[in-house]
């Protein structure tokens, strides 16, 4: 970067035109989406509903706490890339009491989703010895504590990175110390409240599976879908200041990568599982993948395999496609679709034996887009969207550096 | 060795000597940007940016990582596949011969291993290493460039060179010295 950059003015300038232009857009897709799941409650009914509202609240909230982790975690490492995408994941957690709120219609269906929630459980003898942690009160209150870390985390680190905005440009010390004295706790908390979460919202939907992997499998879904949206988010606001001063090749190079690695992580667990799973082949587990790898679900195994990791893999590897916003927007944009799709193909079997993809799963991840995004952009607009009095931000953006 | 050949030119080139990275930098931004293109730079540490400032765009080694990626990525998968399913078949536990869900980490281990090969063994071969004698080795003050001095050459086969041009060019730089490099 040529030039030094006025933080007073990054500091001020806010593209409030993009912003309002985007979430009017957001409102509309949601509008649509809103008006199609309702439809297809009525149409589809109350199960085929929730199947569809969960997979979408799955995604949704992948959004926000892969938001929540990758602000710790850029705390914690430093450098330009985590400076330019801070206020993006700082607006993206914001989106967690929204996320509580939206929880209640799955907590009030149990037993439409949880066949463990069901009276018929109580001849399973599996499910019986399973009861004391798979119980509905326990569920609820598990629920309330993940909330109340997320929240908590989220807001503290967010109210103090406002004070930051509002005060004078302060040398590195206690004031920016604290960020990480919360962030490395913070992480550990998360890693344990996902893997918990994971567990409870989408592993038990079929009780008699388990996955040792299946929370950190999660967390790298969250890391990777999150990762995408912030290319998108940040391609969409790049033709005006402030983010144009401070989001250059060398940027979207760096997300690029971090992309590239999340791709593999993703794949990386999810080889791990099935390897584990087919070499024990054991009759708790195995039925998990026999029905999602063969018959009806089979081909999508290998649309997930060939859309979310050997296409975006490919395609990643390319330096000049890396280093080109608009592009690698496009397949940040083929990532989100296929985390979608995974989720189908994740929690799908469980209820649809015979059928794959409904198009009520798409419907509700749409409907979800509007107040999720509509809360995201309004927290965006309400800061400067560039850290400039971070006491590191001169030295990692301004001077160009990383 | 080079210097028992007759070379083309009477000098290797023209070396110029500075105090700090950031003139080092600034120097080489200024040398690209009067049109010299074989040009050099020697630094203690390593400079964001100066290969780019002297406009080195190509990126050699890049092909061979992939080739060598696929070459270990089929030797990994093909290594198994013929020994588990043509050389010695084994029955284990009633699965498949053909057992590609086990194959995964060895293709994986050796993609890697043929790639990272690759690139190392490229990376060697296309700078011309190892390389027992060059002309810079003759400048007397040239051994604390892995000290404390950083250095940028222009040698005499550039076809903008003119070793008096040159010289007050590089002199306008501020450089510590400007020295002559004989072959």
């Amino acid at each position: 970067m040529t030039g030094e950059l006025n933080q007073a003015a990054l500091l001020k300038e806010r593209p409030l035109g993009d912003l309002s232009r985007l979430s009017s857009r957001a409102l509309m897709f949601g509008g649509v989406g809103i008006a199609a799941s309702a439809a297809g409650y009525f149409m589809e009914g109350t199960s085929q509903f929730f199947q569809a509202y969960l997979i979408a609240y799955i995604f949704w909230i992948g959004l926000s706490l892969g938001s929540l982790a990758l602000l710790m975690i850029q705390y914690l490492s430093g450098g330009a890339w985590g400076l330019v995408a801070r206020r993006i994941f700082e607006a993206a957690t914001g989106t967690l009491p929204l996320m509580a709120l939206l929880f209640i219609p799955i907590a009030l269906n149990m037993e439409t989703l949880f066949l463990w929630a069901r009276p018929e459980a109580a001849s399973d003898p599996v499910l019986v010895s399973k009861a004391a942690y798979l119980n509905v009160d326990f569920f609820y209150l598990r629920a309330a504590l993940y909330f109340a870390i997320w929240i908590g985390l989220a807001t503290t680190l967010n109210r103090w990175s406002k004070q930051q905005d509002e005060s004078a440009p302060l040398p590195p010390g206690p004031m920016d110390r604290r960020f990480r004295v919360l962030s490395g706790p913070g992480l550990v908390l998360f890693m344990l409240t996902v893997t918990f979460m994971s567990v409870d919202w989408v592993m038990s939907l079929d009780p008699h599976f388990y996955s040792t992997i299946f929370g950190v499998l999660t967390v790298g879904g969250q890391g990777l879908a999150t990762l995408a949206f912030t290319i998108l988010t940040l391609q969409a606001l790049s033709n005006s200041k402030p983010i144009s001063e401070v989001t250059t090749a060398e940027r979207f190079h760096d997300y690029g990568k971090l992309m590239l690695a999340f791709v593999m992580l993703w794949a990386y667990f999810n080889v791990s599982q099935l390897l584990i799973i087919w070499s024990a082949n054991l009759p708790e587990e195995i039925p998990w993948y026999l029905e999602r790898l063969q018959g009806h679900w089979g081909p999508m195994a290998w649309f997930v395999l060939l859309g979310h990791f050997v296409l975006p893999f490919v395609l990643l590897l390319s330096r000049d496609l890396k280093r080109h916003g608009k592009v690698l927007s496009y397949v940040a944009l083929l990532i989100l679709f296929m985390r979608v799709v995974d989720l189908i193909w994740t929690v799908g079997p469980v209820f649809r034996h015979e059928g794959t993809a409904h198009w009520l799963d798409f419907a509700t991840v749409l409907a979800f887009a509007g107040p999720w995004l509509f809360i995201f952009y309004r927290n965006l607009g309400s800061r400067a969207l560039v850290p400039a009095n971070d006491p590191y931000f001169k030295e990692a953006v301004a001077d160009g550096g990383h | 060795m080079a210097h028992h050949e007759s070379p083309s030119t009477p000098h290797h080139g023209l070396m110029a000597e500075f105090d700090s990275a950031q003139a080092l930098l600034d120097a080489a931004h200024k040398v690209a940007g009067a049109g010299y293109t074989r040009t050099d730079a020697y630094s203690p540490i390593p400079i964001h940016g100066l290969a780019e400032a002297l406009g080195m765009k190509e990126r050699k080694v890049a092909p061979f990582v992939l080739m060598g990626g696929i070459v270990g990525m089929c030797t990994g998968y093909g290594l198994q596949y013929w020994t588990s399913v043509f050389s010695y078949p084994m029955n284990i536990g009633g699965r498949p011969f053909h057992s590609w869900v086990s194959f995964i980490p060895v293709t994986f281990e050796l993609t890697i291993l043929f790639a990272a090969f690759s690139a190392g063994i490229s990376m060697i071969v296309l700078n011309g290493l190892p390389l027992p004698y060059h002309p810079v080795f003759n400048a007397k003050r040239f051994s604390l460039a892995s000290q404390e001095s950083f250095f940028l050459a222009i040698e005499a086969t550039d076809p903008k060179f003119d070793a008096h041009a040159t010289a007050t060019f590089l002199a306008s730089l501020h450089p510590r010295e400007v020295v002559s490099v004989d072959h």
